[in-house]
């Protein structure tokens, strides 16, 4: 896999910590992969929406990397959820459905951005960017990569 | 079936099996089923409702699922029944999820539900309102179907178009 410039977070130079969470190992594994290309580390993963949030509850990372169709609980609830109690929650919707109506709810229930499946790791990359630079003031901008 | 409705699953298959497989793919044939569908590989079904209904079985011999996950993982991973099983199912969920994109941008709304392991050897026959059509997908490590049953609600349409 091609190697990227490392992304590092603003406040403190260390490396950028993910939760991934997607039901398929398959979409994790793969994601994985790419945010390490990045340089960050992968703190946790989930499988579904429910997982997600206790996950986050727990580990607090700079940034989710959701899907949205999974059991239980899809991504677009459970990152309003995250959101709610974590107004600062950078999540990054990642789902193969990227229609307006999918990527306008996503992003006014919290999200950050959304990145269509099959991911290019060269288009993660510039969200990861854009979004760990986001302060707030530019949330809800970024769609339809 | 309506063409309009089947071309952007074939456009989406074709992008997908050739970034996730890392190979060009072709489109060997294109055949109306009439009998009962029979697995040939590992095959994992998703269904739609809403104005578009039916299924979507695709079905990969072993050495293409293998191919597919080890590309995702991005390590050579050993021909287990679970790894395959769930690589199709991926691959699936990214075709389908393309071509639902292009769907509803195009006005047709449905719901897409998670997909599941077909693992019967037969499926039911199909109708003459949900004939299935299956396309061949010839990749390098092997070939991939795709079993596309689907009918077109013009009631159901027309009812949320009238609501709105």
């Amino acid at each position: 896999m091609e190697k990227f410039a490392p992304v590092k977070r603003s406040e403190d130079g260390q490396a950028v910590r993910y939760l991934i969470v997607d039901d398929s190992v398959f979409a994790r594994k793969n994601l994985a992969r790419m945010v390490e290309s990045f340089g960050g580390q992968v703190v946790g993963e989930a499988g579904d929406g429910v997982s997600a949030i206790s996950e986050y509850d727990q580990l607090h990372p700079d940034i989710v990397l959701m899907d949205i169709t999974m059991p239980q609980m899809e991504g677009i609830e459970a990152a309003e959820k995250i959101v709610r109690d974590h107004p600062d929650a950078r999540i990054v919707m990642v789902s193969s459905v990227g229609y307006q109506e999918n990527i306008v709810a996503a992003l006014q229930r919290g999200a950050r951005h959304f990145v269509q499946k099959p991911v290019k790791p060269e288009v993660l990359y510039e969200v990861i960017k854009y979004v760990m630079r986001d302060d707030g003031a530019a949330r809800g901008a970024g769609a339809g990569v | 079936m309506r063409m309009e409705l089947i071309q952007p699953f074939i456009n989406s298959a074709d992008a997908v099996l050739a970034q996730g497989l890392q190979s060009p793919t072709a489109i060997e044939n294109l055949t109306m089923e009439e009998e009962a569908y029979r697995r040939r590989g590992i095959a994992a079904e998703v269904c739609l409702s809403g104005d578009i209904e039916g299924r979507i079985i695709f079905d990969a011999d072993q050495k293409t699922a293998v191919r597919f996950a080890s590309c995702l993982a991005g390590a050579e991973l050993p021909e287990t029944d679970g790894l395959m099983r769930e690589a199709v199912c991926e691959l699936a969920n990214q075709i389908i999820g393309n071509a639902v994109t292009v769907l509803n941008d195009q006005g047709f709304h449905f719901r897409v539900h998670p997909p599941t392991v077909h693992t019967s050897e037969q499926g039911s026959k199909s109708s003459e309102d949900t004939e299935a059509l299956v396309i061949c997908f010839s990749t390098e490590s092997g070939n991939v179907f795709m079993n596309v049953a689907l009918r077109y609600h013009r009631r159901r349409a027309m009812e949320r178009i009238a609501a709105v």
